[in-house]
């Protein structure tokens, strides 16, 4: 199992390379997206001003204090606690962000289904694993919310955050059909007929 | 006999010597708006001590990981005064009233919203409740009956208190209800807890509390299982029967291997905690709500000697 740090933004080589069970740290930039943002982006035709290609986004809407503009801040905002949700619902999402918009990894947590697997495989991209609800200790990978787009969908908008060491994270799934969700679930099905059987209600 | 009620005719009783604890509304919006910060920012002592037992008996290696960066968290958030995570939730407040105690109800619900949406603008909180329809955030925390608001009536002499949960979407979408009938027996309510478990995986953000509903009408029944989901870790059903079920349950989710975040292991819940509730005849209803690893609470209680903040 391999650690990878990653530059961000990155080339498809560079996410091919990623595999299920490796761990990854991002450095410089990420992205945030959520339901919204994507509903929007996808459903209602909007367009963002960033270019996302060879980037990663991260599932999340944060926890922000307004602040005033600066040479470096452009989005007025300073993060009070960022922290990822569920990936699930968004995963309609994961080949149009991949084709339209050129995102090679996705970060979340929960997993992603089946459709989002083959996305990885075709167009080359990644699932990486948070550990969700540890927003606190993911708050202080995050220097500054640098920029901001779509902010009337705030606090579901699309940011711009620069990052150190943000990670480590696990690769949960790759670009070669691997994902620990679907062998969690798969060991998880197999064991329900022995554990029904303990409980009488087989 | 009489059913109207006439001044000078209530027994004397020593209860009545007492003066009745008065709770003002301006104390209720102070209380409200604390325990939602207070709660998003300090996890429950029982639920540190779960994550402790959680990691002492976990055998694979990615799980230890994951609960390790869990309880990392933990640290990080009190030592940064920061929220544990970023979810601030649908706000919920189960209010006790107990006896000999003097409050307007109407100013306690009214107060109870302005302290919601007083933490959400001044701490600042980020607001996660929206319209249903048009999803518009008014970023108070608030809209049409929300914060819920549940109230109860309890025995204890001079006491209210109020319980703030800031209940987490992730696993609150794992909310499951069936309408089992008779003859599938308390074995189909058993299947279906197992199944629901592994449906929702990952993505309630295990290690939970797995809160089950046995019983009642289908709404009574999925407010037990978030009775259940928001219980004390440690605490059991009252139910023999229900306590029975629990420990089942619990060795039974704990068997599947889904783990902490879904990615493998034996901590998958804390605890199965399960409520009950007489039912008809013809019914069988079960239900499952999920409190996800961010298992928060913060209560105050109002008695004649003052306010005591906790869990």
């Amino acid at each position: 199992m391999a650690h990878h740090v990653l530059h961000m933004p990155i080339t498809e080589d560079q996410v091919r390379a990623l595999r299920a069970g490796d761990t990854v740290t991002l450095e410089e930039i990420l992205f945030g997206i959520r339901d919204a943002t994507q509903i929007h982006m996808f459903d209602h035709g909007r367009r963002t001003k960033f270019d996302l290609r060879g980037h990663a986004v991260i599932h999340t809407a944060p926890n922000l204090r307004k602040v005033e503009r600066s040479g470096t801040n452009h989005s007025g905002y300073e993060a009070v606690c960022v922290g990822t949700t569920t990936s699930d619902r968004m995963e309609r999402f994961t080949r149009p962000l991949m084709e339209r918009e050129g995102v090679r990894i996705i970060i979340g947590k929960g997993g992603l289904r089946e459709g989002s697997l083959q996305a990885f495989q075709d167009l080359g991209g990644a699932y990486l694993a948070v550990v969700g609800g540890a927003a606190a200790l993911e708050t202080t990978w995050i220097e500054a919310v640098e920029d901001v787009d779509l902010d009337d969908l705030n606090p579901e908008s699309l940011y711009k955050f620069r990052i150190r060491g943000f990670g480590p994270l696990l690769v949960a799934m790759d670009a070669h059909g691997g994902s620990l969700y679907a062998t969690v679930n798969a060991e998880a099905t197999k064991r329900r007929q022995a554990v029904l059987e303990k409980l009488g209600a087989a | 006999m009489t059913l109207m009620t006439k001044p000078g005719v209530l027994p004397q009783g020593a209860r009545d010597a007492m003066p009745p604890l008065r709770v003002e509304p301006e104390a209720i919006e102070e209380a409200a708006k604390l325990l939602y910060i207070r709660a998003c920012k300090i996890l429950p002592d029982d639920i540190k001590e779960g994550f402790a037992r959680l990691d002492a008996a976990e055998t694979d290696t990615t799980a230890r990981t994951i609960l390790a960066t869990m309880i990392e968290n933990i640290g990080v958030a009190e030592r940064m005064d920061n929220l544990l995570c970023q979810d601030t939730g649908i706000p919920i407040f189960n209010v006790s009233i107990g006896r000999n105690v003097q409050v307007d109800g109407w100013a306690l619900k009214e107060a109870i919203g302005k302290g919601t949406a007083r933490a959400t603008r001044e701490h600042p909180l980020r607001s996660s409740v929206v319209h249903p329809i048009t999803r518009r955030n008014e970023h108070t925390s608030c809209g049409e009956r929300v914060p819920v608001i549940n109230i109860d009536f309890t025995d204890a002499d001079r006491e209210l208190r109020i319980e703030m949960i800031p209940k987490g979407s992730g696993s609150e979408n794992g909310s499951f209800l069936q309408m089992l009938i008779p003859a599938d027996g308390v074995a189909a309510v058993k299947r279906f807890v197992v199944d629901r478990v592994i449906q929702a995986g990952g993505k309630v953000c295990p290690p939970t509390i797995v809160g089950v509903g046995v019983g009642g009408t289908s709404d009574l029944c999925m407010h037990l299982a978030k009775i259940a989901a928001t219980r004390p870790l440690g605490t059991r059903c009252a139910d023999a029967e229900g306590a029975k079920l629990e420990a089942e349950l619990s060795e039974a989710v704990n068997s599947l291997g889904i783990g902490p975040q879904g990615l493998g292991g034996d901590s998958t819940a804390f605890a199965v905690h399960v409520e009950t509730a007489a039912t008809h005849i013809t019914m069988n209803p079960v239900a499952v709500n999920i409190q996800c690893h961010s298992a928060r609470r913060a209560s105050a209680t109002f008695t004649p000697a003052g306010i005591a903040i906790g869990f």
